[in-house]
């Protein structure tokens, strides 16, 4: 007995101070620099940077803002696409969920999201563009014999002024994100068994669903959904390839002045900036308000008793929308591929005249630079990651800490503050210290955002481990390090590496973070297909995006692949 | 034909016969006891009576409710009604939300209101309305869902071993609670129980289920000695 208390205690009480310094640390890591950020785009939006000349405070750089040509258009298209984006995902969402619960299709949905959430948003919104562009996909398959057009027709049907490709587009990834947020709250609700009370007390399947799981995983998606709406409002890679270009939305034109030659376009940038926040946190703001006033007004219907019918027609639409949204989504990225093999390609030809390895020989020495940064980075930061939410977690679990609704917030604060609003100022705050451009600042920017994922992902597995597991093994003698190292890891391997998998591609994806703290000497796969799909050769783009999009994918695919094949021979630790 | 009624029932889970082929009436107000230790296929076969039974498992058989053939109608729409061992309440709607959930729509207010609060004083929980369903006790929560699963009107209730969760005391209370309502609404009970004091308060026929899944009816004071152990 003696022994082994001694074994328990010992290394617990030599470790803890560091362990305990864990979580502190991870949030200063994380914090200090949105905070830092923050303040170093509020002193330019109010005229005062004294590197560029600026030391007066004063309110020209708003008045420089709020007189620029169309920018109430430009306010109009950002709310409204960022508004849209977001209800027309969540309604799919939902109403999918509703309709189709139970269905072999809904069970196979969850295997179809984990490469849909691993493709970045460009390479998805460059491959959309090459489908629905006037000379698209989609205009060559209905011409000449259903359109007429010879030649491609002079319609916006990307860069739109009114936004609808940017919503298409944004659509894209947020449907399948925001379903993987619900199936995983549909697991925490235990919804089976309180569909079948609905169902027997006489509940359609939709309207049950809707007035007994709803109101359970709404709570439990809330924040996914603010990042949503927080994101669809602020996107700017999207935006610069689907969005309208001018006016553009607000974050593409704030990113369009911090990029200009003339430094004095950083103070009507950073006042864009800050208004963006605002409008992003009023706009949470008013959602939350409208969540209230929804719930008021339909409290009466959840307990009117209305039944409701079979569904099916709902159905039927919901896996139609469901079934275009996935399809799109690898149709995008078949199209990339299709580009960058195309030999001459004419309109309205479905298909290239030949197909040919030329841009990939052209290109391949180009690729790799890009491509090594991008595993590079990525690795960093989700290996960065890793270790600090483990060590996070696993002292929470040693000192009994119990993290509350405001660790969660603070969690999803990168994802809830637009991009720009904190990374201009954080990048001034990397210039003075002379580490802009390096590597360690962009892996620093990705981490970010790579942390949160990496975080939620790993949290519920990690707290489900069964407690007798580290008990037995520390009455076994195994100090709370061993137990760490040989238990609790070994068990947590395959949600360590699909944590691994997700946060490289949220890394991979990361478009404004490079730019900024990479001061654009630092190029990625992300950055590099962006700004070439502003050029005019596609089979170029289409070979930068198609690796931009196989690359995490691959690094998804062997993420998934290792646990089965190194514990093939242990059962109790395979795949469900 | 009143009453609930199967005709050669039978569930399967893969290569595994569970419970049938099984001919069954009960007739309305009694209460037919089905015993068998758990896992032995009897929550399947009032899963797939009431029409919520998980697609890995296969079924045959006919079931009738008062005559009309509701094999084929979906859960929602056979007037089956169900009590499990968890009460299933709402987390999200008050006691009386759980209620009003139950009644049929196309009531007047006045009148929701009027049921609900009848029914609550039937629960001997009068004035519970507003109550959050997380603060009663087990025995009230089994009481409130036994009255929503009742307002909705069944014409057959089962019953999937609703006392088991409930403290050895307040189990006896509860039964009798139970089967004097049925016994009022003339309702035909099936329930299925590994507990043979369950099978005595509902002194009504109680079959066995043996293994390979058929059935055979207890003879009082006889028992059945092939029955599976429970």
């Amino acid at each position: 007995m003696g022994t082994q208390g001694l074994a328990l205690s010992q290394p617990a009480r030599h470790a803890a101070p560091v362990l305990r310094a864990v979580p502190a640390v991870t949030l200063a890591l994380f914090l200090g620099p949105i905070a830092a950020g923050l303040g170093g785009t509020l002193a330019p939006a109010f005229g005062w940077l004294p590197a560029i000349g600026g030391e007066a405070i004063t309110l020209a750089p708003w008045h420089a803002l709020f007189s620029t040509p169309g920018f109430t258009a430009t306010l109009r298209v950002t709310i409204t696409t960022g508004f849209t984006a977001t209800l027309l995902s969540l309604g799919i969402v939902v109403l999918f969920c509703a309709s189709c619960h139970g269905t072999a299709l809904f069970r196979r949905t969850q295997a179809m999201l984990a490469p849909m959430l691993a493709t970045p948003h460009a390479a998805l919104a460059i491959g959309f563009a090459f489908l629905a562009a006037p000379s698209g996909m989609v205009a060559r398959l209905l011409s000449p014999w259903a359109t007429g057009w010879m030649r491609p027709p002079d319609i916006g049907t990307v860069n739109d002024a009114a936004g609808f490709a940017l919503i298409a587009g944004l659509m894209l990834k947020e449907v399948p994100y925001l379903l993987l947020v619900t199936f995983a709250a549909l697991n925490q609700v235990k919804a089976a068994p309180l569909m079948r009370a609905a169902r027997t007390l006489g509940y359609g399947p939709v309207t049950g669903w809707l007035k007994v799981v709803y109101p359970l995983v709404h709570p439990q998606i809330r924040l996914p959904v603010y990042a949503v709406l927080a994101f669809s409002l602020s996107v700017v890679d999207v935006a610069m390839i689907l969005g309208p270009g001018n006016p553009p939305t607000l974050a593409v034109l704030v990113v369009r002045w911090f990029s200009d030659r003339d430094l004095a376009m950083w103070f009507p940038a950073s006042a864009g900036a800050l208004l963006l926040a605002a409008i992003v946190l009023g706009s949470i703001l008013l959602w939350r308000l409208g969540e209230g006033a929804v719930a008021r007004t339909l409290r009466p219907w959840l307990t009117g008793g209305a039944r409701g019918g079979s569904g099916a027609a709902l159905a039927g639409a919901m896996t139609g929308a469901l079934s275009i949204t996935l399809a799109l989504s690898l149709a995008a990225v078949l199209v990339l591929a299709l580009w960058s093999f195309a030999g001459p390609w004419r309109f309205p030809d479905a298909l290239p005249r030949t197909f040919t390895l030329a841009t990939w020989a052209g290109q391949v020495q180009e690729l790799a630079h890009p491509a090594r940064t991008t595993l590079m980075v990525g690795a960093a930061a989700t290996v960065i990651a890793l270790a600090l939410a483990l060590l996070c977690l696993e002292a929470e679990q040693r000192f009994g800490l119990a993290p509350g609704r405001t660790a969660l917030w603070l969690l999803y604060l990168p994802l809830l503050l637009p991009q720009v609003a904190f990374l201009f100022g954080l990048q001034v705050l990397l210039v003075r210290a002379g580490i802009d451009g390096t590597h360690g600042a962009v892996i620093w920017a990705h981490l970010l955002f790579v942390l949160p994922y990496v975080f939620l992902t790993l949290a519920d597995p990690w707290r489900a481990i069964d407690p007798r597991l580290a008990r037995n093994a520390a009455s076994l003698g195994a100090g709370p390090w061993r137990v760490f190292l040989a238990v609790k890891l070994p068990v947590m391997l395959r949600p360590i590496l699909i944590a691994a998998g997700i946060g490289f591609a949220v890394s991979a994806g990361q478009y404004l973070p490079t730019l900024f703290a990479g001061a654009g000497r630092i190029t990625t796969l992300t950055t590099e297909a962006v700004t070439l799909a502003g050029g005019s050769d596609r089979r170029i783009v289409g070979a930068y995006a198609l690796v931009q999009a196989l690359l995490p994918l691959a690094v998804y695919a062997a993420a998934i692949a290792t646990p089965a094949i190194a514990w093939r021979n242990r059962r109790g630790l395979a795949v469900a | 034909m009143r009453g609930l009624s199967l005709r050669g029932a039978a569930v399967t889970l893969g290569e595994r016969a569970l419970v049938g082929p099984l001919d069954l009436t009960v007739a309305p107000g009694a209460v037919v006891t089905l015993m068998g230790p758990s896992g032995s296929g009897k929550s399947s076969l009032l899963a797939w009576i009431c029409g919520t039974l998980d697609p890995a498992f296969r079924a045959e058989g006919q079931v009738t409710v008062n005559g009309a053939d509701v094999t084929a109608l979906p859960a929602h729409r056979r007037r089956i009604g169900i009590l499990f061992q968890d009460d299933m309440l709402f987390p999200h709607l008050s006691v009386g939300g759980n209620l009003a959930f139950g009644l049929p729509p196309g009531l007047s207010r006045g009148e929701r209101r009027a049921r609900i609060a009848a029914a609550l004083a039937d629960a001997e929980l009068a004035g519970f309305e507003g109550r959050d369903p997380a603060t009663l006790s087990g025995g009230q929560r089994a009481r409130i869902a036994l009255m929503r699963t009742l307002l909705a009107g069944p014409q057959a209730l089962l019953l999937d071993e609703p006392f088991g969760r409930l403290d050895v005391a307040l189990r006896d209370r509860m039964r009798r609670f139970v089967f004097e309502r049925t016994r009022q609404l003339s309702l035909p009970v099936l329930m299925v129980t590994h507990d043979p004091d369950d099978a005595a308060a509902a002194s009504g026929p109680v079959l066995h289920l043996l293994a390979g899944g058929a059935v055979r009816r207890e003879i009082p004071d006889e028992g059945v000695p092939d029955a599976l152990p429970a």
